[in-house]
């Protein structure tokens, strides 16, 4: 199938959006900005990019009447990537500033310890643990571009969500996956020609759905 | 393992690339995007804007290239120059860029760190710093352990003396925000004679964020230096890049020789 599947951006104001929207549309997607629940109703697909804290995030999701849809969204397994921030999101909680979040998977986001740098910026090997189709023809150990200091940390018994971890003084999950539920901590926006094929290859698992 | 990473920086003055010393003799260089381009096809990890254009009334035009150049180039973009307030930060992301360099208006009002990383994320808020070395803190013989070097925060294109001490600024960036520091050596700047590896270590031991060093590359070797002795994250060069001195690629096979871990592009052209 050739069509271009639509895929609802969520806007929560942090930032540039011009990188995703480009990236997207370079791979065959058509991109709709969501800035309020009703924008959901008309997509195939939701990502939820971002940097930043997830307390402001999650207040304007709130602000937006974001944070049902997103849930339901989730709840109903529908396609979904989170992008940074955006997979930190997919936890219960930050330790970063306290915030509740989505809850789609159990663990929470937490500092980054032990790290030689903080904030974790520059690119770095992202190391699956399992195959994957969105590492679909991309090399294991290749790099992408990351910029944080907080990680999603499953629970123990979730563990198996992890697609791919990636070593910044020890080894945290730099992708995850669950069905159509999916998270990277690195910008494939950012991230040259490996960083659109993860896109395009997000875009295909989106045609398939 | 995390990259060290090797970042060309483009002078921008109404639209267009230039090169020159700092603001003089300026000669036009080619279309940003372009050779935003260009360069991330040939392995640059990041870029930099450093925005030169002297009427604030024409900052649409700088809008407009980092948004064309995000649509081109899929790294990441770093913008510096006339970015005073948070809203002049919305405006500079909005259009594409990931980080916001904060140079002289964060010397003048440090709170603006606060507000900017408090809105956007640390994370997106690099402190440019202008080190100058203080007079009378030369290294002067075999016995200059016994008197450090000290450096001093220069502001406007290095034209201003600030006092402060450039160790004690870095700290103090950091506790306020800054997520990053992009560290420039006035006295190396344009003179080809090397990073400050000194100046270099003095903040890299001082700090816990990346910092980008700047002013003096010559060769790859530097590159290595700047590394291997001034501990710093990144590299950032202008001139050598723009007049085709060395290609990135070239850099970083010396940064790998040396056993740095760097990001190797397949099929990256010099």
């Amino acid at each position: 199938m050739t069509r271009r599947p639509r895929i609802a951006v969520v806007d929560h104001g942090a930032g540039n959006l011009v990188s995703i929207d480009q990236a997207l549309t370079t791979v065959g997607a058509e991109v709709v900005f969501a800035r309020d629940g009703e924008a959901l109703r008309r997509v195939d697909a939701v990502i939820v990019p971002g940097v930043g804290a997830a307390e402001p995030a999650m207040a304007r999701l709130d602000a937006h009447g974001l944070t049902g849809p997103i849930r339901a969204w989730l709840a109903d397994d529908r396609p979904f990537l989170g992008i940074c921030l955006g997979l930190q999101l997919l936890f219960e909680g930050s330790d970063e500033d306290g915030a509740t979040t989505l809850g789609a998977v159990p663990g929470r986001a937490v500092r980054l310890e032990g790290a030689p740098t903080l904030p974790h910026i520059g690119w770095n090997q992202v190391e699956r643990t399992r195959s994957h189709p969105l590492f679909e023809g991309i090399a294991d150990g290749a790099d992408f571009y990351f910029v944080h200091s907080y990680v999603g940390a499953p629970d123990p018994a979730a563990r198996d969500v992890v697609l791919a971890t990636t070593d910044h003084g020890g080894p945290f999950a730099s992708a995850i996956g669950r069905d159509a539920l999916l998270g990277v901590q690195f910008h494939p926006e950012r991230s040259g020609p490996d960083g659109l094929r993860l896109l395009a290859n997000f875009v295909d698992l989106v045609r398939a759905a | 393992m995390l990259r060290r990473r090797v970042i060309p920086c483009l002078d921008v003055a109404d639209g267009r690339v230039v090169k020159g010393t700092r603001f003089v003799d300026l000669v036009d260089a080619g279309d940003p995007p372009e050779l935003a381009e260009r360069y991330a096809t040939e392995g640059a990890d990041e870029l930099v804007f450093l925005d030169i254009t002297a009427a604030p009334e024409r900052r649409g035009t700088l809008l407009d290239v980092v948004e064309r150049t995000a649509r081109r180039a899929f790294i990441p973009l770093t913008v510096g120059g006339g970015v005073r307030t948070v809203a002049d930060m919305r405006d500079v992301l909005r259009a594409g860029a990931d980080k916001v360099s904060l140079n002289t208006a964060a010397v003048a009002d440090p709170t603006l760190i606060i507000r900017c990383a408090g809105r956007f994320g640390r994370q997106a808020v690099v402190v440019a710093i202008d080190a100058r070395t203080v007079a009378g803190t030369e290294r002067q013989g075999a016995d200059a352990a016994d008197a450090p070097r000290t450096w001093q925060v220069v502001v406007n294109g290095g034209r201003e003396a600030t006092g402060l001490d450039v160790v004690d600024w870095a700290r103090r960036a950091v506790d306020l925000g800054a997520g990053e520091l992009l560290v420039t050596s006035i006295d190396r700047d344009g003179t080809g004679s090397g990073f400050d590896t000194e100046l270099l270590r003095a903040i890299t031991s001082s700090v816990p964020v990346p910092v980008i060093a700047s002013g003096g590359a010559a060769g790859p070797d530097d590159f290595v230096r700047a590394v291997r002795d001034g501990g710093a994250d990144a590299v950032l060069a202008a001139s050598i890049f723009h007049r085709r001195l060395h290609a990135i690629s070239d850099v970083k096979a010396a940064m790998a020789a040396a056993g740095l871990p760097v990001r190797l592009v397949h099929g990256a052209v010099a």
